[in-house]
């Protein structure tokens, strides 16, 4: 019993450095980091003119007024990089090890591949989020009027969703990444799996402003989790018990999606064994 | 070389080919969701709007299927890999753009140029050879115009290496904002990409030009066809940083 909670407690160690040397990676790009802060800024500062000429011609459009609208547009620059919500990133080393045959060695360690690149994510979105997050948000918020709450729960809610959007983010890109173990070359479904997490996310529009009937089914796909969902949380969309709600559907997800990555995994590093030769 | 490279894998070249059409199409997409709620958007109609998004991404698609690899130069100074072009008897530049030359982009200029089409074609009008001319001109002044800030990106990265997406704010984020008509955005912003960068020469005035209408700045008319003049004078600029970047430079190794 004592062992196992040892080993328990070893793993937790092990997977809270992992996370700590995602972020630490991260920080050591500092003009990368600066340029996407200004790229962000740029892009938030576009989007909001198209979105205030769109709501100023539909007002309530999907719901939300004006400031709420904005505030979608800065949400999702601030979670472009840590999510991320567009291009595969974060991984790509994950998928360059499964070309080259380098992933024989990580399946030899004595610690989950899974969890171990879990941790490095929720390390690597921390400093993002930190890094690219905080600051093209500010410029938003003093340079618009944006509908950011007051209270401290709604944030604490918000970063719990954050979170688990990352997770479902990272899960999805698992699998995406998985693909190399059968094609090789994953740049492909990398590419497609970019495009799928800016549309079906609300990246490019919010999901509530999709047409109705299509809009609802996008609602309830995987993707919603990673941008749709904790908009709503912090914009105050779910009131009371909802929000537990909204943070479950994010958390079902995340566990099927995990659940799945652990089943291809399996059945991918049977491949590996006969590839060794 | 590097065309011949990514046709060996024919399916992966289909797909990334067909992905980055579909990338630079979602954008479209948003637009065309837009317009499922509205008819109007700053005063323009869809085709309007879509003579302005056709008319950049075919720029930006042209340009960067011929330069879009100088992006790429960062990377190579850090990593060392420059030095091996210097020492080559081609120039450097022609060198840094043609290497890993990504035939895949012509999906991006594919799509564009789709765009384009319906939207000429749904715009009402006689196509007079004068508007035909202006529809030409502009197409590849825009692309000079791009062409340029991605040069004047790539000499940039001399000084700061891995400050690849500050470009990106010019070349995409420049796409994203002409996509859309100019009266959405405020005067100080329209001001800044007239005369500081001058991007509204890529679409906006000539475009404006086409279809009839005011330029919100209230500029004389004949400025809408300065756009060759100032693609000249962009592209004289972007060398002129190029070559001071590429004398300025020190190997890593050094």
């Amino acid at each position: 019993m004592s062992g196992v909670l040892l080993r328990c407690g070893g793993g937790v160690a092990l997977y809270a450095a992992v996370a700590r040397g995602g972020f630490r990676r991260y920080v050591t790009y500092r003009t990368a980091t600066a340029a996407g802060v200004f790229t962000n800024t740029v892009f938030g500062f576009i989007l909001t003119y198209a979105y205030l000429a769109l709501w100023d011609e539909r007002p309530h459009l999907g719901g939300y007024d004006q400031a709420q609208a904005l505030t979608f547009v800065w949400l999702g620059q601030a979670l472009l990089a840590t999510v991320p919500l567009g291009v595969n990133g974060g991984i790509d080393e994950l998928q360059e090890r499964i070309r080259n045959g380098d992933i024989a060695v990580d399946l030899y360690r004595p610690a989950d591949l899974q969890l171990w690149w879990l941790a490095s994510d929720l390390g690597r979105a921390a400093c993002q989020l930190l890094g690219r997050g905080v600051l093209p948000m500010a410029v938003g918020a003093l340079a618009f009027d944006l509908a950011l709450p007051a209270a401290p729960l709604p944030w604490a809610a918000f970063l719990v969703s954050a979170v688990l959007a990352v997770t479902v983010g990272f899960a999805l890109r698992y699998l995406v990444a998985l693909t190399a173990f059968w094609l090789l070359d994953s740049s492909g479904t990398a590419v497609l799996g970019g495009l799928a997490a800016t549309f079906f996310s609300g990246m490019l529009l919010p999901l509530r402003a999709f047409p109705e009937g299509f809009g609802e089914v996008v609602r309830l796909l995987p993707w919603a989790s990673m941008l749709q969902v904790p908009a709503d949380v912090l914009l105050g969309r779910y009131e009371g018990a909802a929000v537990l709600g909204a943070l479950g559907f994010q958390a079902g997800w995340a566990a099927v999606l995990l659940a799945v990555g652990r089943l291809v995994q399996s059945a991918a590093t049977r491949k590996v064994v006969v590839q060794g030769g | 070389m590097w065309v011949r490279s990514t046709l060996t894998y024919r399916a992966s070249f289909v797909i990334m080919a067909l992905g980055n059409a579909a990338g630079s199409g979602l954008e479209f997409v948003t637009i065309l969701l837009m317009f499922s709620h509205i008819d109007e958007l700053g005063g323009f109609g869809l085709p309007e709007v879509a003579l302005l998004y056709g008319a950049s991404a075919t720029a930006l698609g042209l340009a960067d299927l011929l330069l879009g690899n100088v992006e790429r130069l960062g990377a190579r100074v850090r990593d060392g890999t420059l030095d091996v072009l210097l020492v080559r008897p081609a120039p450097v530049y022609v060198q840094v753009a043609a290497d890993r030359f990504a035939l895949r982009r012509i999906g991006r200029l594919t799509q564009a140029l789709v765009v384009l089409g319906w939207a000429l074609a749904a715009l009402p009008g006689d196509w007079a050879p004068g508007r035909v001319v202006t529809v030409a001109v502009m197409l590849v002044s825009g692309a000079a115009i791009y062409g340029a800030v991605f040069t004047l990106g790539a000499a940039f990265q001399f000084w700061a290496q891995d400050a690849a997406q500050v470009q990106n704010a010019f070349t995409y984020g420049g796409n994203a904002m002409l996509q859309y008509p100019p009266t959405v955005f405020a005067k100080d912003l329209v001001r800044g990409v007239t005369y500081i960068i001058p991007l509204a020469f890529v679409n906006w005035l000539p475009a404006l030009r086409l279809l009839g209408r005011d330029d919100p700045l209230g500029l004389p008319g004949w400025v809408d066809f300065l756009g060759p003049v100032v693609a000249a004078v962009m592209c004289g600029g972007a060398a002129l940083a190029w070559r001071a970047g590429l004398r300025g430079y020190r190997s890593t190794g050094s």
